[in-house]
């Protein structure tokens, strides 16, 4: 097992001789997208004319089908079959895993008579077209016997109870180190139930192989998918082979599976026909998983410097009854600031809703929403600059385990981000900047995220026409992932991005864990670099074994690759000739990571500072963003156009988080208010008028051979604290209720008698 | 989505024929709102007749020194109409404000006016409602939706219309030009083309099923100024909290009701000399709802129409 000391060494990435490392390449797949010539999952082409899907959803919270009638449907105009859970097809107890190395257990569809959830499957229709499975659908007749469900979260706060398996973690003595603080600040946040809000429904096509089923759907993980799917059916996993090229969007939910998946693997082997299934727009909304609701209570206590003594923050959460889930909201506090006393934890509701998951930074993303306005609040009662408050409560290592950080620039962030958004402008009275009828404010805050590696393999091989082909059961939810791995293969093979094809998302590939919590690039980007140092060593072999080659009895290990060759000295031979003459299949290596054996023992993370300068209507309350700006430090940066593009991407979510994106469950149903993207209120063009930021130098040689860490998820973080710190700037209203709607800010302008 | 039959009218005669021929057949211009209702199973026509084609786009000035604008002028053709932009800004600032460029280059002024209520549970078709299913009770009285009407709502209904282009239209006391099968032309209100909901909040306009709007006619501007805001939680393609359109002493505001409405407590408080802020208080004593929608609509009319007054805001 390597350490971190071997991938200190330089190689050809560090090196990035060619330039590919750190280039601004378009994305691969964006113009296939953006022309429509990219086929997602419901699009794919079918061996035979397909079947149409539709899922028929429960109007239930919780309590039994006392009854279903699906005569009308079968009668109507081109249906082929019509399934409730008294004739569905059997498939395995939900939680079965038959082999034990399943990543994902059973997953049936149309279970039983047990309603969980508004919105869970409950009928599902084949027909010949869309239009009729959806017809047939709305014709199918079902009654429940309702029971009492739990349905609103801040009214069960009694009820939260312990994170299974989960306890606090203490650090010192909070309470004494608390009640000994001469400044303290002590408040309660609250971030709402969010939507993912993909583009792209989830959705699958199916079709029968003999004895194996052929999946194409929309999941960010290939291995997980593949192993629900078998495990549902009772099959062995090599009997379902998944594809996911294409996908519009994941957020994180997409990290399993859902019905369309089950249902169109069964529809396809029960009708002989390849089944296409996708879940309507409402369905995205109310089917599959969500952000959960989070309240924060944070406790600041600090000395008159300003440094902290004691910080405690405590999360209530919610998850689906039977589904466990946690919001870890308060985790990040953790690694962020020095205190001596420190007390994090969670508390879970259960609620009778759908599932609860991971979304965009799950656990950064709501929590730090509140520390990072709780310390905007210390530093004004301190009459600190939020910037200087922060720098104070630096610490040397992590506070949390005492370990060294493998790098930490988040000071240079706040630095470098207030010099260039322009911070001494600022003025820290509240209310004292006004632009005719508009408050005008700025604030800041940090951001944190972790940095994972996780094992992952990739295939690659070199043919004749120096073609090398990456494969790796990875995904590329709109991320990058292609290009950056063309950019780290070429690097390494001295290749240009012309001479390197990635395909992705197969399940027969090499698997990699897939795309989420922002491990996607250093992980599978780390295994398509081991690989294509094992095909190095590989090709140098072959060339100082052949007799043909001019490089023949020489020491590969010695042996350079550029511009298409391997070189040694004024030596070369084309990577062409030499995958020629290896035979019709060229090369072909595997390689793979995993994490160093010592990889724990340093303090590892992403880190941002945000700066947000908001307006707000004086009159209605609206709050408008004005311009955003952030500098982050996330390791070496393979592609400086995507990683933007990630963090830029990140930020706008936090605008939403800030601003608009909150989805109430009815109590009297247990559904969603908003069930579309008209309804739920992600940010829009017009909301985004100026927003930018930079990527700080960086490698993080403790994090994987490359230094690279993740962007996906840090943009996020803080982002929308920044914007409640610039809104109590601009106006001195400080709403610790998320999302900062006009209506919440014109009732606190209106008390203020504003 | 219900099977459904399409046929494309050849002239106006040809539509209005087969609508009078075809119970509960809908006309369809745009289809910005309509084909949306029917994906979901809420407008379920057995037949659509597609006047989209019609010769009814042309933007021209009237006799009387007016503007008559076709029923089938898209959103953006009469945003961008130099005489409109000119003579009557706030109705192109409304227009502007409403959907997004590609649903504004889709949507007509016709199809603007028959546009339905986005309330939530209307837009939920396993939800009572009563406007989409009569007797079924309603579930916005209770909900979660945070756009309820402020005026003229019943015990049956409290949705309010969407139209952000109606507003102004109400505030320049616009008048549509419909024709029915019998050759009937009739002229209506703008303002009051939409009922109020009472007893049957399922139907929306006084129009008959055979009839068609055929243009919207602006009599000349008012003296004074104008003025036209619409507040929303987002910057864009979002309906409106509240609106206000101020076109000289007449103020209309908008997703307060079921239909734009025209703010008369408010106009003759200011022909009394009243002060913005006195005439908008004016007309909300008389509004039903929740306090903080009432302040919201009370702060910004009182703006808008001072905006309208100091001529900085048309």
């Amino acid at each position: 097992m390597s350490t971190v000391r071997d991938w200190a060494a330089p190689n050809p990435v560090t090196e990035n001789r060619s330039g590919l490392i750190g280039k601004p390449v378009d994305r691969y797949e964006g113009r296939l997208k953006v022309t429509g010539t990219a086929p997602y999952a419901y699009e794919v082409e079918t061996p035979a004319p397909p079947l149409f899907g539709h899922i028929v959803s429960s109007t239930l919270a919780r309590g039994r089908i006392a009854s279903v009638d699906i005569s009308a449907a079968e009668a109507a105009p081109g249906v082929v079959r019509v399934w409730t859970h008294l004739n569905v097809p059997a498939q395995a107890a939900r939680g079965t895993r038959l082999n034990p190395r399943s990543q994902r257990a059973s997953n049936p569809a149309l279970e039983s008579d047990r309603v969980e959830h508004y919105g869970q499957s409950v009928a599902f229709v084949l027909a010949d077209t869309p239009e009729n499975a959806r017809a047939a659908g709305g014709l199918v007749r079902i009654t429940y016997e309702a029971e009492p469900a739990d349905l609103d979260f801040l009214s069960s706060l009694d009820q939260a109870g312990p994170a299974p398996g989960e306890e606090d973690a203490r650090i010192g003595d909070f309470e004494a180190g608390y009640s000994a603080s001469e400044v303290t600040v002590d408040a309660t946040w609250f971030s709402p139930l969010q939507n993912h809000a993909q583009m792209e429904p989830c959705a699958t096509t199916a079709w029968w192989e003999g004895d194996k089923v052929v999946v194409h759907t929309s999941i960010q993980m290939v291995k997980g998918g593949q192993h629900a799917l078998a495990e549902t059916l009772g099959v062995p996993s090599d009997r379902v082979r998944l594809f996911t090229r294409y996908i519009g969007g994941g957020f994180g939910g997409k990290g399993q599976s859902y019905d369309d998946l089950t249902l169109a693997a069964l529809g396809a082997r029960e009708t002989g026909r390849p089944v296409r299934v996708a879940y309507t727009r409402q369905q995205m909304f109310q089917a599959t998983i969500h952000r959960p609701a989070v309240q924060m209570r944070v406790r600041l206590g600090a000395d008159q410097s300003g440094r902290l003594n004691a910080m405690a923050l405590e999360a209530v959460t919610h998850c689906a009854r039977n589904a466990p889930f946690v919001e870890h909201a308060a985790n990040f506090a953790r690694n962020l600031y020095a205190a001596p006393n420190r007390l994090t934890g969670h508390r879970l509701v259960r609620l009778d809703i759908p599932h609860a998951g991971a979304m965009r930074a799950p656990g950064e993303a709501p929590g730090m929403l509140s520390l990072e306005c709780a310390m905007d609040e210390l530093a004004e009662t301190l009459g600190l600059d939020p910037i200087e408050l922060r720098i104070r409560n630096e610490p040397e290592v992590d506070p949390d385990n005492a370990k060294p950080f493998s790098v930490r620039q988040l000071v240079r962030c706040m630095q470098e981000g207030a010099q260039q958004f322009g911070w001494e402008r600022r003025n820290p009275v509240p209310g004292a900047v006004r632009e005719g009828r508009w408050y005008v404010g700025m604030g800041m805050a940090t951001a944190i995220r972790g940095n994972f590696l996780l094992p992952a393999k990739a295939g690659l091989r070199l043919t004749g026409d120096g073609v090398a082909t990456l494969t790796q059961g990875m995904t590329d939810i709109g991320t990058g992932t292609y290009t950056i791995l063309a950019q780290i293969t070429g690097e390494t093979l001295g290749l240009t991005l012309d001479q390197v094809r990635v395909e992705l998302g197969d399940s027969d590939m090499p698997p990699a864990p897939g795309s989420g919590g922002q491990f996607g690039a250093a992980t599978a980007g780390s295994a398509a670099y081991e690989t294509g140092m094992v095909m190095r060593r590989r090709l140098a072999e072959l060339a100082a074994g052949d007799p043909r080659s001019p490089l023949y009895g020489e020491d590969p290990t010695l042996m350079d690759f550029a511009n298409g060759n391997i070189v040694l000295g004024n030596r070369s031979e084309s990577l062409a000739a030499l995958a020629a003459r290896a035979g019709p299949e060229g090369v072909y290596v595997e390689g793979g990571i995993s994490p160093a054996a010592d990889a724990r023992d340093w303090s590892q993370h992403t880190y941002g500072a945000q700066f947000a300068e908001v307006g707000v209507d004086s009159v209605t309350g609206e709050v408008r963003l004005r311009r955003m700006f952030g500098v982050f430090a996330a390791g070496r940066i393979l592609n400086a156009k995507l990683a933007k593009s990630q963090i830029t991407g990140g930020m706008i979510w936090g605008v939403g988080a800030a601003l608009t994106e909150s989805n109430p469950v009815d109590p009297r149903y247990g559904s969603f208010l908003h069930q579309d993207l008209g309804g739920y209120l992600a940010p829009v063009h017009a909301d985004i008028v100026n927003l930018d930021a930079v990527l700080l130098d960086e490698a993080d040689d403790k994090a994987n051979p490359m230094g690279i860490k993740g962007v996906g998820e840090l943009g996020i973080c803080g982002a929308g604290a920044a914007i409640a710190n610039a809104v109590y700037n601009a106006c001195g209203v400080r709403l610790r209720d998320y999302p900062l709607t006009p209506d919440k800010v014109l009732a606190a302008l209106e008390a203020k008698g504003l | 989505m219900k099977p459904f039959a399409f046929e494309r009218a050849r002239d106006v005669d040809h539509a209005l024929s087969l609508a009078a021929a075809s119970p509960g057949a809908r006309f369809l211009a745009g289809g910005t709102n309509l084909l949306d209702l029917m994906k979901l199973e809420i407008e379920q026509p057995p037949r659509l007749i597609d006047v989209g084609r019609l010769p009814l786009a042309d933007i021209a000035e009237t006799a009387a020194g007016g503007l008559r604008i076709g029923a089938l002028a898209t959103n953006t053709a009469v945003a961008s109409d130099p005489k409109v932009r000119r003579r009557y800004p706030a109705l192109a600032r409304a227009i502007l404000a409403g959907g997004s460029v590609q649903l504004r280059n889709k949507a007509t002024v016709g199809g603007n006016l028959m546009q339905r209520t986005r309330c939530p549970y209307f837009m939920d078709a396993a939800k009572p409602c009563n406007k989409r299913l009569p007797g079924s009770g309603c579930s916005a009285m209770e909900g979660l939706s945070s756009t309820l009407a402020l005026f003229g709502a019943s015990e049956m209904c409290i949705a309010v219309s969407p139209s952000d282009m109606s507003v102004a239209l109400a505030a320049f006391d616009a008048v549509a030009e419909t024709v029915r099968a019998d050759g009937s032309v009739q002229r209506r209100s703008v303002e009051t083309l939409h009922r109020l909901p009472g007893e049957a909040p399922q139907v929306d306009t006084d129009l008959a099923p055979d009839e068609l709007i055929l243009a919207v006619e602006l009599p000349p501007p008012p003296e004074g100024g104008q003025a036209w805001r619409k507040v929303r939680a987002r910057a864009s393609y979002t309906g409106a909290l509240a609106s206000v359109a101020v076109a000289g002493d007449r103020v209309a505001l908008g997703a307060v009701a079921a239909r734009p409405w025209r703010a008369r407590a408010a106009e003759s408080a200011l022909a009394d000399g009243a002060s913005p802020a006195e005439a908008a208080a004016a007309e909300l004593a008389s509004a039903e709802g929740e306090d903080g929608r009432k302040a919201l609509v009370r702060r910004l009319a009182a703006d808008v129409i001072r905006q309208a007054r100091e001529g900085v805001g048309s």
